[in-house]
């Protein structure tokens, strides 16, 4: 019998950090550290990462060109296993959304982006919602959804 | 040749070099990988640069942007650019680019041979 009750919020992580490159690595590893409560797999753990990685390389290279800016990352664990991810800037957002998130699309081929940032974070997630709007800036949010353990017998 | 991102072994007689790449390939770490890596083909100029993933822990979107650039440098004076061992999830990035079409990508067993024929760069 499927559980159709809203899910419930059960933790939540709240981080905020300056543009700088460090931080891709920072970050991933803060937000893996806190979402492995919910028993992630190591191949979730791995998507999860990744898919940080990428949003918040986009608003050090993106959102923040040449400045630097805050970056606002919430975490969010809900009671049916899935995890929501917020990564938002104030930065110069973007004006064409669907074009940003078309495989292979990018700003600044110059500087060897492959293109593939928001195609490797919707591959990686089952969920994926971009807001934007120039000068006010860009909001990710992404929804991994981990297996069911009662499914798997584990 | 060793750095603290990679580690080089040469084959002169195939003007061959193959990179071992480590650690975690991201934005930050790539644009330093990609000022040694370029230092290092350009001295070289390679035939062929076989770039071992193996060592790779981690690695978005960035290191696919690094993958294509060494390509096309290679390309650009006639070298191939060969990847090696990826891992499943290393692989898993790769195929989202469509790279399989555009790199050959070799699995092969490690076998240290060290000594005979690895010129120290």
């Amino acid at each position: 019998m499927p559980n159709l009750e809203k899910p419930k919020l059960i933790n939540e992580m709240k981080l905020k950090l300056p543009s700088l490159s460090v931080n891709e690595s920072a970050a991933r590893a803060i937000v893996a550290a806190f979402a492995a409560q919910a028993n992630p797999t190591v191949s979730e753990v791995a998507d999860i990462k990744c898919v940080v990685s990428e949003a918040v390389t986009n608003c050090i290279v993106h959102a923040y060109p040449q400045t630097m800016g805050v970056i606002y990352i919430t975490v969010q664990i809900y009671s049916n296993r899935s995890i929501r991810l917020e990564i938002r800037d104030r930065g110069v957002g973007i004006g064409d959304v669907r074009q940003a998130r078309q495989p292979l699309f990018t700003t600044s081929p110059e500087s060897e982006r492959s293109g593939m940032g928001f195609t490797v974070m919707e591959s990686f997630t089952d969920k994926m919602r971009v807001r934007s709007k120039i000068g006010k800036g860009t909001s990710v949010i992404m929804v991994k959804q981990l297996e069911d353990f009662s499914l798997f017998g584990r | 040749m060793e750095s603290g991102f990679f580690s080089c072994v040469c084959d002169s007689e195939s003007n061959s070099a193959t990179v071992r790449l480590k650690g975690e390939i991201d934005h930050h770490s790539a644009s330093v990988l990609r000022r040694e890596l370029d230092a290092l083909i350009c001295r070289l100029r390679p035939q062929k640069l076989m770039i071992d993933l193996s060592g790779v822990d981690f690695m978005d979107s960035s290191g696919l942007g690094l993958i294509m650039g060494r390509y096309t440098l290679l390309d650009s004076f006639g070298g191939e650019t060969v990847l090696l061992n990826p891992t499943d999830r290393i692989r898993r990035i790769l195929d989202l680019a469509g790279f399989g079409r555009i790199c050959k990508v070799e699995i092969v067993k490690k076998n240290r041979k060290d000594g005979e024929k690895n010129a120290e760069s």
